[in-house]
């Protein structure tokens, strides 16, 4: 069958599945725009800016197990997209991006809309492509869904000049795909995983610390299972959250810089700390030097060889799927007889129960003014604690990090590792389009709202009744904290000044918008946002204390001990 | 500690950018870089001799074997390895330096490969150590120009770097 460039492309997208792509046209897709519009498979969800386009199909992608897709055009459209695949590319999910290109004799010559497209995504994305022969499409389209999905995932780019998605040439979508220089390792190596089990076997003080691989390999039911057959303690980082239920006994909260004083303690004074999908990232264990002060045992499962004894010495490297893995050490913990120490574990216990009596969690509500953990607690309520949660970026993100228990993988959609503001309407979007019968509430601030603010346009085309709950304070909050707490108090631009009002901005792209100032009206207006105006978008508008800090926290630079658990420690 | 790391990488284009942007990326260090296709087209060898602690050349060789086209890499200086590296020196040869250059080239067993009234062009292949030597023996009011091809290695025996 003889097709052009551009339906070749629109056909290996229907091939691999794709129910939606999110993008934006322009000259150098006209093409494939034109490809997308004869056929009814594939459908397009219109964004108002590349950046969401790309968060959206991220967004989609985090939530489901699925390969999110992007289409942009040259120029500003692949440059708008690139802060998307950063973010994207630091939390390793998922997804192919499409981009235009100027026409393969005009490359390098500076032309309208043209950008180095490849050069410019090379650090931030998995891998990429230039198609300069539009033979080599269909089997371009292959790898890039392969490497996406498989390994460490993560985004790949694909840049189509205009001409090579016009010109044609016998189509056939390759059944399997080879390449010499890539073949990750699934299956973890038999000896080191029974070394672990021994050493877990062996513990006195054993912690399992686990990351956003258990969510990306679709891990939580294996992780679940070996935690409780140990009767471990279990820590989630904020990219893991809901890889194991939050609401059992054996989990600590999440660990790291706004962790819990329970699972930061736990983590510095095990012996044994089986990490899982997790990087020590400086975000979690702090000063790597405090860390490695103590003297513990680190087994690390990964799938990335690069994670491992990156920043901390690892002592068993487990290279392989985190589920692979995950699994083997069932099987050999269950076909031997060997339990863990039960004297040392109710020892090891007696001492968590000391430091999670610390409640550091607890804050001080009031009837005057409302306190932004009580919205997100509220929010748990009123969903059941059942909904898809997508945050931007900043104190609003810990607070639900914190505050709001996930008890399953993929309810939790945040941008960890980049720190992207401005991802959590446009993850909402994708999440919700993925999953049409799951609550999404996007919890942000009025500052990063504001960052992608133009998609209540898109929610309103595409009619997805997302609800945002804006923990309006009228600052940086996150940035205003620092410089409370390091900077003499000195708020160096963090006030936002001549903010919209948010419920009327709501009603004018044709929403509902409820401005929320007192706390006797919080439960009221988030049931009415997902009973009374279930199927449209709520815009809640939450004027929270201007002065609320998020505690607990470890100082940048600091190690785990060193916690400032509420102002009362300044 | 220096290593010297060698690579198997897909011929295509982008291939060298994205082995120097990573070290830019994270910091490390790049001595020298060599690369050229092998007697397969379709592959190229690099050599790169970098500088690192033990866990920066761990790194250095996992994020390697991480980009999607490296096909191997191999650290040729943890065991017994030959390295070599082409130089060309164009000197000033005139009155009695023309004799005392062509004297110092045979003993460095060096080939004059170029010879106008006033100048040599003088072809050194070696170690690193070598053509260095042969830089300092030269009076550097000589020197005209150098160029150093950045060093190429292979194992020794039957440690051989193939698909």
């Amino acid at each position: 069958m003889v097709l052009s460039g551009a339906e070749i492309v629109i056909r290996c997208l229907q091939e691999e599945k794709v129910e939606y792509v999110f993008g934006y046209p322009g000259g150098a897709v006209l093409f494939l725009y034109d490809a997308l519009f004869q056929q009814d498979k594939v459908r397009h969800v219109l964004v108002r800016h590349e950046q969401a386009a790309v968060h959206a199909a991220d967004g989609f992608a985090r939530s489901t197990e699925k390969v999110g897709v992007a289409m942009v055009t040259s120029g500003p459209g692949a440059t708008n997209a690139v802060t998307g695949i950063a973010t994207a590319y630091c939390d390793s999910i998922p997804m192919v991006i499409i981009s235009g290109q100027v026409p393969v004799a005009a490359i390098g010559q500076d032309a309208f809309q043209e950008v180095d497209t490849v050069g410019i995504t090379r650090p931030c994305v998995k891998h990429n492509f230039l198609v300069k022969d539009v033979r080599d499409i269909a089997a371009t389209m292959k790898k890039a869904f392969h490497l996406a999905r498989t390994g460490r995932p993560g985004p790949v780019l694909v840049d189509i000049p205009k001409d090579v998605s016009m010109q044609r040439c016998e189509y056939e979508y390759p059944k399997e795909i080879s390449m010499r220089s890539y073949n990750p390792v699934t299956k973890g190596h038999s000896g080191q995983i029974k070394k672990a089990v021994q050493l877990l076997l062996e513990a006195k003080r054993p912690m399992i610390y686990t990351g956003g691989g258990v969510v990306l390999s679709n891990a939580a039911e294996p992780l679940t299972k070996l935690t409780r057959l140990l009767g471990y303690p279990i820590t989630n980082t904020l990219m893991g959250l809901g890889g194991y239920p939050s609401s059992d006994r054996q989990f600590l909260g999440m660990p790291g810089m706004h962790g819990t004083f329970e699972a930061n303690m736990a983590m510095h004074y095990s012996d044994v700390l089986l990490a899982v999908g997790a990087r020590f990232d400086d975000r979690v264990i702090g000063n790597p030097a405090h860390f490695a002060e103590e003297p513990r045992k680190i087994i690390h499962v990964d799938i990335d060889p690069s994670s491992i004894s990156k920043r901390v010495r690892v002592d068993t490297p487990i290279v392989g799927d985190v589920k692979e893995v995950l699994e083997e050490m069932i099987r050999q913990l269950e076909s031997g007889e060997a339990r863990p120490n039960p004297e040392a574990l109710a020892a090891w216990w007696k001492q968590i129960e000391q430091w999670r009596d610390r409640k550091c969690m607890v804050y001080k509500n009031s009837d005057e003014i409302i306190k932004p953990q009580f919205v997100i607690q509220k929010l748990w309520e009123v969903t059941g604690g059942d909904a898809i949660i997508t945050s931007d970026v900043g104190q609003h993100q810990m607070w639900a990090a914190q505050y709001y228990g996930f008890d399953k993988p993929r309810r939790w959609l945040n941008s960890g590792g980049l720190g992207t503001m401005g991802v959590g309407m446009p993850y909402a979007m994708g999440a919700k389009l993925a999953n049409p019968d799951v609550p999404v509430a996007c919890v942000t601030g009025e500052a990063s709202i504001q960052m992608n603010i133009q998609e209540l346009s898109t929610c309103k085309q595409f009619r997805l009744p997302i609800k945002i709950c804006n923990l309006n304070n009228r600052y940086l909050g996150m940035v205003r904290q620092w410089q409370e707490l390091f900077h003499g108090g000195r708020y160096s631009e963090s006030y936002m000044d001549s903010l919209p009002d948010f419920a009327r901005l709501a009603e004018a792209y044709g929403h509902v918008g409820i401005r929320v100032d007192r706390p006797a009206d919080v439960e009221g207006a988030l049931r009415e946002a997902f009973t009374t105006h279930r199927n449209e978008l709520v815009f809640l508008d939450f004027q929270i204390d201007q002065t609320e800090n998020v505690y607990p926290m470890v100082q940048g630079g600091k190690g785990l001990t060193e916690m400032i658990l509420s102002a009362e420690d300044l | 500690m220096r290593h010297v790391i060698s690579l198997l990488i897909e011929n295509e284009s982008g291939a060298l950018s994205r082995v120097s942007g990573l070290f830019s990326a994270r910091g490390y260090n790049i001595e020298s870089l060599t690369v050229a296709p092998t007697e397969d087209f379709s592959m190229s060898r690099m050599t790169i001799v970098t500088t690192g602690s033990d866990e920066i050349i761990e790194q250095i060789t996992k994020q390697l074997n991480k980009l999607v086209e490296v096909v191997k890499v191999v650290d040729i200086s943890e065991a017994a390895h030959i390295e070599r590296e082409l130089m060309l020196v164009k000197v000033r040869a005139t009155g009695k330096d023309r004799e005392e250059i062509k004297r110092t080239a045979d003993i460095f067993r060096a080939r004059i490969i170029d010879v106008t009234d006033a100048s040599y062009v003088v072809e050194l292949t070696g170690n690193q150590g070598k053509l260095d030597a042969f830089i300092g023996a030269i009076d550097p009011a000589l020197i005209l120009e150098t160029v150093r091809s950045g060093v190429c290695g292979i194992g020794r025996g039957d440690r051989v770097l193939k698909v």
